[in-house]
């Protein structure tokens, strides 16, 4: 009596898949366990193997065809033993003088069982989980009592969890990874398709917060004629507490890279400058790294080398976040454009006095508005809105930028 | 130039007492018998009695003079017959010559070699057939060299002749006969210095001196099982390689160490160590170690057998770190 060969769900989440090709042959013998077909699914090529051993009967749908998880898409059985489709796609097999009860389709493999306790991963496995932003949790360890090893990783059925990347705040170390590549989760995957379709290519939304510039007024002020260094600007100060803020967030400090994302463990800012005919941005690189009489120098230094036209072409390329400020042209606040592959740009308005209440009186305060673009693909509201956060009490609280 | 080990440990001895009257040799046998091992052939005649010195049964006497020697000027080469005889001569090595430089604040250093064959060969029971390189590699003020091939032997032989520090050289008595490609003239290899074997991107087997070659016939067997093991020599137990062992296990992700000797303290605890300290992130199997049976070394053919280390024993653990 043939044995039915199902679609199995091959991933957790799997509804239908793909039979790339096939692996064994109509009249084939086939043992149990053997590779019968390679399929696609929603996250990976897996394998499908057989359940029962004999001979490949009959290879019921061609490959390249999508069938959904569960459908008939081949018998195994003994060698010479005739089998008819009916129309209706229920098969018919010739010497079985009773209709076949239908074999209970085999069962899916089981999703690994909610770890318990100590998740036993070698330290490479758990290294490499860890930047590819794999849960370790939602594999299966070959090794000893279950240990996650490398070949583990190795799998197609391998995929992402969730982005550990942008869930901590990186630590940097010399010589370590510039990036990390996080693969797309299947909500994030969802995320970008949907919201795309609604605003066109980089789907674009705006957080917009006002921010006390009191103190920074008065650490400028104090700054200027201390020393002989350059004359640090606004833009200065808010670019370096730019980068201080992206190193707490670096979910907003990434690159859209179509398959995946790109978590940038190195903060390069793209800054805005106004050309003739347009506009261009030299990045200032490892801007959380560099003090603010160095940003200030080689800021002064590329904007005027921007205007000149004789910047590098690597002088203006490699950002992982942009700052745009028209706050010296009297903007009291606007939307800026993101410069993709990066996923956020912040727009600054001017400082101006204006009338706010401030310890329960009215009072004159200097206020400055920052709007910052996001593309939703990667940074999501409330992501972009913590950042903004962080980024305002540092420009409130300048003394933030050397603690 | 295919040479034995034995000849190119000779042809080291020649030159090096060649290029610097300062150099001389000394021990049981070394002049007119030319040596237990023929290590010293040809030398006494070469050199005369004043630089080919044969001295009494006597270890820790002579070891004495040599320390005294050096410690006044000169780079005596002191051969034991075998390091299981030096025993007796383990005051002058840890108390003396490895402390001189130490307790003088540098002024007075111990510029001598103390060589000989160490570890087991067939069936010369407990006393005779022990590895002592983990005694010695546990002494600051001492290096400790232990060459695997002819070439090596007299590449580290010069070295250590030439090194103002006291050098413990010890070679294998069943290496003594083994043959290959020598470097004629001046051929040094540095102290400190692995060296890759074989190489290979699986798995990394750490070994010195005779466990090479066992470790290389495992890596013969692994290759035909589409294993590709990576053979690291240490050559010099003390001052360690650090960096060539972090560098190929880190590479390979799996590791084994085998020695001749006893598991507790060996050298192969050192060399673990340094890998889960260094490079913990690249495991991906814990290190495994293969060692000499933790027993003294029996005399029965049989058993001696099962006591050492063998190229069975390293396949085993490779497919262990490999999860195979």
């Amino acid at each position: 009596m043939a044995t039915r060969v199902v679609m199995e769900a091959l991933s957790p989440t799997m509804e239908e898949g793909r039979l790339i090709e096939w692996k064994k042959g109509e009249g084939e013998a086939v043992a149990v366990g053997d590779v019968l077909a390679e399929v696609e699914t929603d996250k990976a090529v897996m394998e499908l193997t057989a359940r029962a051993g004999g001979t490949l009967l009959k290879q019921v749908v061609p490959a390249g065809t999508t069938v959904p998880v569960s459908q008939l898409v081949a018998l195994i059985g003994e060698p010479g033993e005739q089998v008819a489709m009916e129309p209706n796609g229920k098969e018919r097999v010739a010497d079985a003088t009773t209709p076949a009860p239908a074999t209970p389709a085999p069962p899916a493999p089981e999703p690994p069982a909610p770890v318990s306790g100590r998740m036993k991963a070698s330290p490479l496995a758990r290294r490499l989980a860890a930047e590819r932003g794999i849960d370790l949790g939602s594999l299966h360890g070959s090794g000893p009592e279950g240990r996650v090893v490398l070949r583990d990783l190795e799998r197609p059925g391998a995929v992402a969890g969730r982005p550990v990347a942008a869930a901590r705040p990186v630590v940097r170390t010399a010589g370590g990874p510039a990036y990390t590549d996080t693969p797309l989760t299947p909500i994030r995957k969802t995320i970008a398709k949907r919201l795309a379709q609604s605003l066109g290519p980089v789907p674009t939304f705006y957080l917009t917060t006002e921010v006390d510039m009191e103190r920074a007024w008065e650490a400028r002020g104090a700054l200027t004629g201390a020393g002989n260094g350059p004359k640090v600007s606004f833009n200065d100060i808010i670019i370096k507490c730019v980068a201080l803020a992206l190193r707490q967030h670096p979910a907003c400090n990434a690159w859209w890279q179509d398959d995946h994302i790109r978590y940038w463990h190195e903060i390069h800012l793209s800054m805005a400058v106004a050309v003739e005919d347009g506009l261009i941005t030299p990045v200032i690189r490892d801007a959380d790294l560099k003090s603010l009489r160095e940003i200030a120098a080689e800021s002064q230094d590329l904007a005027g080398r921007a205007r000149d036209r004789r910047l590098k072409p690597e002088e203006y390329t490699g950002g992982t976040f942009s700052v745009s400020n028209l706050g010296m042209l009297d903007i009291d606040e606007f939307t800026a454009i993101i410069n993709p592959p990066e996923a956020g740009i912040l727009a600054v308005g001017r400082i101006v006095q204006t009338a706010v209440a401030h310890d329960g009186q009215l009072a004159l305060r200097r206020r400055m508005r920052l709007t910052m673009s996001c593309d939703h693909r990667v940074i999501d509201g409330a992501t972009g809105a913590r950042f903004l956060q962080t980024l305002k009490a540092m420009l409130e609280n300048p003394l933030a930028m050397v603690y | 130039m295919n040479l034995t080990y034995r000849d190119a440990l000779n042809q080291a001895l020649r030159e090096e007492m060649q290029r610097d009257p300062d150099v001389f040799l000394m021990g049981e046998e070394v002049g007119v018998y030319q040596g237990a091992y023929k290590v010293s052939r040809g030398l006494l005649e070469e050199f005369g009695p004043m630089r080919v010195v044969d001295t009494p049964i006597t270890e820790l006497g002579f070891a004495g003079v040599g320390v005294g020697a050096a410690m006044v000027g000169l780079r005596p080469v002191v051969e034991f017959m075998t390091w299981n005889f030096a025993l007796l001569a383990i005051d002058q090595l840890v108390n003396s010559a490895a402390k001189m430089r130490y307790m003088s604040n540098g002024q007075v250093g111990v510029p001598a070699v103390f060589r000989g064959p160490g570890g087991s060969a067939l069936q010369l029971a407990a006393q005779h057939s022990q590895a002592f390189e983990s005694f010695y590699a546990h002494i600051p003020g001492l290096k400790v060299v232990m060459p695997a091939t002819p070439a090596d032997a007299k590449g580290l032989l010069k070295s250590a002749i030439r090194d103002d520090d006291p050098v413990i050289f010890i070679e294998g008595e069943m290496l003594y006969n083994t043959k290959g490609e020598v470097p004629e003239g001046e051929h040094l290899v540095p102290l400190g210095k692995a060296d890759v074997k074989r190489a290979g991107r699986d798995v990394t087997i750490i070994c010195h001196s005779k466990t090479v070659g066992v470790a290389l016939k495992a890596a013969e067997e692994l290759a035909a099982a589409e294993v590709e093991a990576e053979v690291l020599d240490l050559r010099t137990i003390r001052p360690l390689d650090e960096e060539a062992v972090v560098t190929s296990v880190a590479r390979t992700h799996r590791c084994v160490v085998a020695e001749e000797g006893w598991p507790f303290a060996g050298v192969g605890a050192q060399v673990v160590d340094i890998i889960q300290r260094e490079v913990f992130d690249e495991l991906d199997a814990p290190v495994i170690r293969v060692t000499g049976a933790d027993v003294p070394m029996p005399y029965n053919k049989h058993l001696e057998r099962a006591a050492k280390v063998d190229a069975a024993r390293i396949v085993a653990a490779v497919n262990e770190v490999l999860y195979r």
